[in-house]
């Protein structure tokens, strides 16, 4: 890591732009939606000043086009990019399973927002969780930093295992609130990211291929298994490309579930994205006071970090999940899956889902102090008193 | 019987060449799944004829998904991505980007076609916006919507391109006599209100029309679009045997008028300009969709297709 790094105060949504541009994008089709607008603002600004060299941009009608036309550019080996938010990702949805069905590793940035009605800009992680069953990889960012490291990564991985991937950042937390970014110099990035090699090209006019013909029942049933089995091979490939960029640029994302402070836990808060950091700054106070607490900050949500979130299980007493989403009729989305995914195994942690922040409502340390009283109260007891708790709900 | 190789190395003698009106190479294999007399397979062929091996071709959901083949075939000797229904012009603006910013020469004489290929649901309903947004971005590309009028790959329904009078199966006539009530809507106007540099009408009867069309298509730069009238003896309730004369009768009944917007000019190019058009019952007694229609239903397409005509006639008069 004997690099000097580009220093610059920026919004999630410019270190998004800068990651894109440093990843030599060849293709950007997007559609302006707040609060992603200001990721192509940028872009387009490279272009104006001549920063960018053969970025072909394709400003679509609709979101829906958006992913399209990304599409039909990363089916031609190009690296495609583009960004959006709650609506718009919703009217991407048919084609997000088009992208993953066609193996594209076309790379997206969703600014997490609340879907309306009633209408909402501010943060909310259901637009992005609502598209779990898509095929596309998620990593969720806690900080500016983590925005521009994660699309650098996503396109690696991507393109390691023919996925998309998604970069999800908060509306206004990140996406608009600036701080200090560390950006790679233009010849590091190139090294760490090479040129694509597509699994296909639509111009092999030599050896023409039919990509996303009928798929019989014979047949179909093999395709949907590959994609599995490259979201399996995508585990082991986000742990080498997480600590390759760790030893080139110092630092480290070779795990999935980032753990702070989990060592001697008693309970640890779990979730995604910015909420992570609040949480952090609230386990170093917690700590202070003689609370037993850690945080684990799922980085991956898909591939899903099922191993990973059983070593943590095994060695704590509790997990409050913590999610700034939910899945009507069930729970909060993060809390189903971890539980889900712990049933099999012999970690039987205590387990209370804590439905926070949903669109945009302020969640802060005092949150989680409160957070944790409740937790440690129910530890002591060893009786939950309730399993999900809207924890904000006005009486 | 000879195999496709075979048919590309053969010499072909001169006397043989000098009379050839369309090009002798074969790039549509036999062995797709069209049905008999297919206008839409006829199609293909002549535009795999027109561009060769180079050109990328974008289908979405329509017959032509199914004509190409199953996986692991296709009967395209030449790349084909199947989209989703409504996104054949964003999927053919992100190739001919992708293309771009890749370096390749795009349209023009050796340069690659991006051609999308899609039905008249795909294009006229659920299509249009992402057509409407390739034709406004100016793409290098060609949109060929190829009109069979209905949702046929689905089972005959009424598209907005299906004409007044007819039955489909979502237009069924009945005891209540309920047909499509609405006469076919005008892509090719809303095509031109964009004012592409390039958009015209063909027919599968008039092949070297189609041909010359294609090829214009290709030398003029910016997004160009063929309406192409397609038979489908399916859904039109015909015999297989009547798809040319079909095609060829809605051409002399003025139903489907050949012509050509280029650069802000009209021209009527079909071989009935100057004679009177044949009386639009000739196109509509060959075909079992008509058959419910009265004879008030008949005048009131027939008038339909002539203030039509007239106004095409203008427009050549004025612009042309």
């Amino acid at each position: 890591m004997d690099y000097k790094p580009i220093k610059k105060v920026i919004s999630g949504n410019y270190a998004a732009a800068y990651a894109a541009k440093h990843a030599r994008v060849e293709v950007v089709a997007a559609y302006p939606i707040t609060p992603q607008t200001s990721i192509i603002e940028k872009i387009s600004e490279f272009i104006a000043n001549g920063e960018v060299e053969n970025l072909q941009y394709v400003p679509v009608e609709s979101e829906h086009s958006a992913m399209a036309a990304c599409i039909g550019a990363s089916a031609t080996g190009a690296r495609a990019f583009t960004a959006t938010s709650a609506q718009g990702l919703a009217l991407m949805h048919e084609m997000l399973h088009w992208a993953s069905g066609a193996r594209l590793p076309i790379v997206m940035v969703d600014v997490n927002r609340a879907m309306a009605p009633p209408w909402s800009v501010w943060d909310d992680q259901t637009d992005s969780l609502a598209q779990r069953d898509t095929g596309w990889m998620q990593f969720y960012a806690e900080n500016n930093q983590e925005v521009y490291d994660g699309v650098l990564m996503a396109f690696k991985v991507a393109e390691t295992v023919n996925l998309p991937a998604m970069i999800v950042e908060s509306a206004f937390i990140l996406s608009h609130t600036y701080d200090v970014v560390e950006m790679i110099p233009q010849e590091l990035v190139d090294e760490f990211l090479p040129p694509r090699k597509p699994l296909y090209t639509l111009t092999d006019f030599d050896n023409p291929i039919a990509v996303g013909a009928l798929g019989t029942p014979a047949d179909y049933y093999e395709f949907r298994y590959k994609i599995e089995k490259a979201m399996e091979e995508a585990r082991e490939v986000i742990h080498k490309v997480g600590r390759e960029f760790g030893e080139k640029f110092g630092r480290d994302y070779s795990q999935m579930i980032e753990l702070y402070r989990t060592e001697d836990a008693e309970f640890v808060f779990m979730g995604l994205g910015s909420l992570m950091g609040t949480v952090k700054q609230a386990v170093d106070v917690l700590r202070s006071e003689g609370y037993k607490v850690g945080a684990a900050k799922v980085r991956w949500f898909r591939p899903f970090p099922k191993e990973e979130l059983y070593e943590l299980a095994k060695h704590v007493e509790g997990i409050a999940v913590l999610d700034r989403n939910f899945s009507f009729g069930q729970e909060g989305i993060l809390f189903n899956e971890a539980k889900g995914a712990l049933y099999n195994t012999d970690a039987k942690p205590i387990m209370k889902n804590y439905i926070v922040g949903l669109g945009g409502r302020d969640f802060t340390v005092s949150d989680v102090r409160k957070i944790a009283e409740n937790m440690k109260k129910i530890i002591e007891s060893r009786k939950l008193d309730r399993e999900i708790e809207w924890y904000h709900l006005k009486r | 019987m000879v195999s496709l190789e075979e048919v590309r190395e053969m010499e072909i003698p001169e006397n043989v060449k000098k009379r050839l009106s369309l090009p002798f190479e074969e790039n549509f294999y036999a062995g797709h799944t069209a049905c008999q007399g297919c206008g839409a397979a006829l199609g293909l062929r002549y535009v795999l004829k027109a561009y060769g091996r180079k050109a990328i071709f974008t289908i979405p959901a329509c017959c032509s998904t199914i004509i190409a083949g199953p996986w692991p075939y296709s009967a395209f000797n030449a790349p084909l991505f199947h989209t989703a229904f409504e996104t054949t012009g964003a999927v053919i603006g992100g190739i001919e980007a992708a293309l771009k910013a890749k370096g390749y020469k795009v349209k023009g004489e050796d340069g690659i076609m991006v051609v999308g290929w899609a039905g008249d649901g795909g294009t006229a309903d659920i299509g249009l916006q992402a057509l409407s947004g390739f034709l406004e971005r100016g793409h290098d590309g060609l949109y060929i919507m190829y009109d069979n009028e209905a949702y046929m790959n689905t089972g005959i329904q009424r598209s907005s391109s299906t004409p007044y009078g007819a039955w489909t199966t979502n237009t069924p006539g009945g005891k209540k006599h309920f047909l499509e009530r609405r006469h076919k809507k005008k892509v090719i106007d809303i095509v031109i209100a964009h004012k592409i540099p390039y958009a015209a009408t063909a027919s599968v009867a008039f092949p070297e029309d189609f041909m010359r069309k294609l090829k214009k298509a290709q030398k003029i730069p910016g997004p160009s679009f063929i309406q192409l009238f397609a038979p489908c003896p399916t859904g039109w309730r015909s015999p297989t045997d009547k798809s040319i004369e079909l095609a060829r009768l809605a051409v002399q009944t003025a139903y489907f008028p050949l012509f050509e917007y280029e650069n802000g000019k009209y021209k009527i190019n079909m071989p009935s300009t100057k004679k009177e058009p044949k009386p639009i019952e000739d196109f509509l007694k060959l075909q079992g969709r008509f058959k419910y229609m009265t004879k008030e239903d008949i005048q009131v397409l027939q008038q339909w297709v002539l203030r039509e005509w007239e106004e095409l006639k203008k427009k050549a008069e004025v612009f042309g």
